[in-house]
């Protein structure tokens, strides 16, 4: 079962993503993939240019991580310790895509897992990496199958082991298959996990990039973030900048994507800076008899928006001035007829079962506001409920515990709160209403 | 001679005192790792850098095999892998996916996340209940299926979602419930 694409394109120059997908929606093999360019960035960088080169490069295309963080994939391979005094250390691939509404991992690596590989090796020879992980949720069974067919087909053809594609740098990369826990993909439990521990974030700093998996240096990038690479390689970091002219500094194209009630839910690749609109006419608009009311723009752990904030860009910044986060970049949009409570209620239970539960304002404060929404949800919710969620998602906010889980948790809260307040308030019980809730006859005071 | 004898005598009786003493705190089942789950997880260990991280892995392949993980398979994997017994119990018991009691023959993940919230979660778990007679977490009578909520399955655009064992399925209408399950004996 192959998500709906809402549009196709066979050009490599506008569609770095996705122009080397078959049109029946099979597994591009090696054989294929290099047909069509694939490896080429590989071969080209080893040969011509300096792991300086590739992180320059990065840098210039402003090539926003795609997990949902947003951090420069080039800054961040610039803080990467390398050199003499530096061990060798690991590109490890976030594949561990739960977020919330978000689907589009898993395209990538079901139909193209060429690319990451590509991406990954050339992510390796930048960062002094002796090895590349990729982290994968359990769950994803297609995807497992087909990244090691492409990792067996890589091998066998010298791309991967020692002397990459016949130059100087040994690299080989090793599926790591995940066994549940949203917590997985923030990027120092991903690593607390792939050692074999439970998934807890860790304190940073060290960050990873300074001391990581086994205590080295280590970069954690997304999916779709590392399948980025081969293309800003081959073709520039100003090249991939463009891509999104006028419409974005983010640099590049995304896979976007929109689910709900929507007519045609889907994913596409489209430029940075795109906007809810264009994407929400693409799956059809909603389904007949239902209005829109609100949608996340990237996930569960992004903020509520409401319909006129469709014709702002898809990009960090402005999405970030709205209150909300860009995050993933896939739509989840909600019908007219939805209780926003009981959809907050939903996300917060997600949230609240997923707390690795290390630290306390997260691992209590989250079953709290679960507990609340719950009695405003059912319309028993007390006087000053709503006041105690709101002091309760800025306690859980940014800079209290030692990941973005909760913070994150907190951004749908608040901002569900902040656009529906009045569906909060129908859900508290108020005493005094309720005793002249028998209409008084007239004229009877 | 005189002397070796009651020593050999002393630690035969130590090491039978220490078998009682593992009885004694779970090693109950008398479990013991097949040759082939231990060349598997031998094999997991040469992957990374020390035996720790292969505990994950370990716990999969024996689970694979046995569908669940036994307080005996906790000891036995922390052997292969010369960390404590705790750590393990501590790893199983973390993930969502390991199952440290006896699950049905098929388990069922129900994706409860957003976007299948948003298109028919409620009404679908509601379906494979009342058809099942159980709960979220529960298993059947007859051991055949076990269901369990689960995150996000990345199967928005078919919502909503479930797995059947290693099977993904969307979009499930509570209509296609009885069929559906009919598949799995």
């Amino acid at each position: 079962m192959t998500s709906h694409l809402f549009s196709t394109s066979t050009n490599g120059e506008t569609h770095p993503l996705t122009w080397r997908l078959r049109e029946d929606r099979g597994y591009v093999d090696l054989a294929e993939f290099q047909q069509k360019d694939g490896y080429e960035a590989v071969r080209i960088t080893l040969r011509d240019l300096s792991p300086d080169d590739l992180i320059e490069n990065m840098k210039t295309a402003n090539l926003r991580g795609r997990g949902g963080g947003g951090f420069s994939a080039g800054v961040k391979w610039s803080l990467t310790a390398r050199g003499d005094d530096h061990p060798r250390g690991y590109i490890v691939c976030n594949a561990d895509e739960m977020e919330p509404g978000t689907f589009k991992d898993r395209m990538l690596m079901e139909e193209i897992p060429h690319l990451l590989i590509e991406g990954m090796i050339l992510a390796g020879y930048a960062n002094n990496a002796r090895m590349g992980y990729i982290f994968l949720r359990g769950e994803y069974v297609l995807a497992a199958e087909r990244i090691e067919r492409a990792l067996s087909e890589a091998r066998e053809a010298g791309i991967l082991g020692s002397k990459v594609c016949g130059s100087d740098f040994d690299f080989d990369i090793f599926l790591h298959t995940g066994a549940g826990r949203y917590i997985c993909g923030e990027e120092t439990a991903l690593i607390n996990s792939l050692e074999g521990r439970r998934a807890n974030p860790r304190s940073k700093p060290p960050f990873p990039g300074q001391s990581g998996a086994w205590g080295k240096p280590t970069v954690v990038n997304n999916v779709e973030t590392l399948c980025n690479v081969p293309a800003i390689a081959l073709h520039g970091g100003e090249w991939y900048q463009a891509l999104s002219g006028g419409r974005s500094d983010d640099g590049g194209t995304k896979i976007f994507g929109v689910s709900g009630r929507v007519k045609r839910p889907g994913l596409v690749e489209l430029p940075m800076g795109v906007t809810g609109a264009e994407l929400l006419d693409m799956a059809g608009g909603m389904r007949d008899g239902l209005e829109l009311k609100t949608w996340l723009p990237g996930g569960g752990s992004t903020g509520f928006l409401l319909p006129e904030h469709l014709e702002l860009p898809l990009e960090f910044g402005a999405i970030g001035k709205a209150g909300s986060r860009l995050g993933t970049g896939l739509m989840t949009v909600v019908a007219h007829n939805q209780s926003v409570v009981s959809l907050t209620r939903n996300l917060e239970e997600f949230f609240a079962r997923e707390s690795c539960g290390w630290c306390t304002p997260c691992r209590d404060g989250l079953p709290w506001s679960v507990k609340l929404l719950r009695a405003i949800e059912r319309g028993e919710g007390e006087d000053g409920d709503i006041d105690m969620l709101i002091s309760l998602a800025h306690d859980i906010g940014p800079g209290k515990t030692f990941c973005a889980h909760a913070p994150g948790a907190a951004m749908p809260l608040e901002t569900a709160i902040k656009h529906f307040r009045h569906e909060f308030e129908a859900g508290i019980r108020h005493p005094a209403r309720e005793a002249h809730a028998e209409p008084i006859p007239v004229g009877s005071v | 001679m005189t002397m070796d004898t009651p020593a050999t005598g002393n630690t035969r009786a130590s090491k039978a005192s220490q078998g009682n003493l593992i009885a004694s705190v779970g090693r109950t089942d008398d479990f013991e790792l097949t040759d082939e789950e231990r060349s598997e997880i031998e094999h997991e260990m040469g992957h990374y850098e020390n035996p720790r991280a292969a505990s994950i892995g370990a716990l999969k392949i024996v689970q694979k095999r046995r569908g669940w993980i036994s307080d005996g398979a906790v000891i036995a994997i922390s052997d292969v892998l010369g960390i404590p017994s705790s750590d393990i119990e501590g790893v199983a018991t973390f993930y969502s996916l390991i199952f440290r009691q006896p699950v049905g023959r098929h388990v069922i993940l129900v994706c409860d996340s957003s976007s299948c919230f948003l298109t028919g979660h409620d009404e679908l778990r509601d379906a494979i209940s009342s058809e099942l007679g159980i709960n979220l977490g529960q298993t059947t009578g007859d051991d055949r299926f076990t269901m369990l909520p689960v995150c996000c399955l990345g199967a928005c655009d078919r919502g909503p979602a479930l797995m059947i064992n290693e099977d993904l399925h969307g979009p499930v209408e509570p209509g296609d419930v009885s069929a559906l399950l009919e598949r799995y004996s």
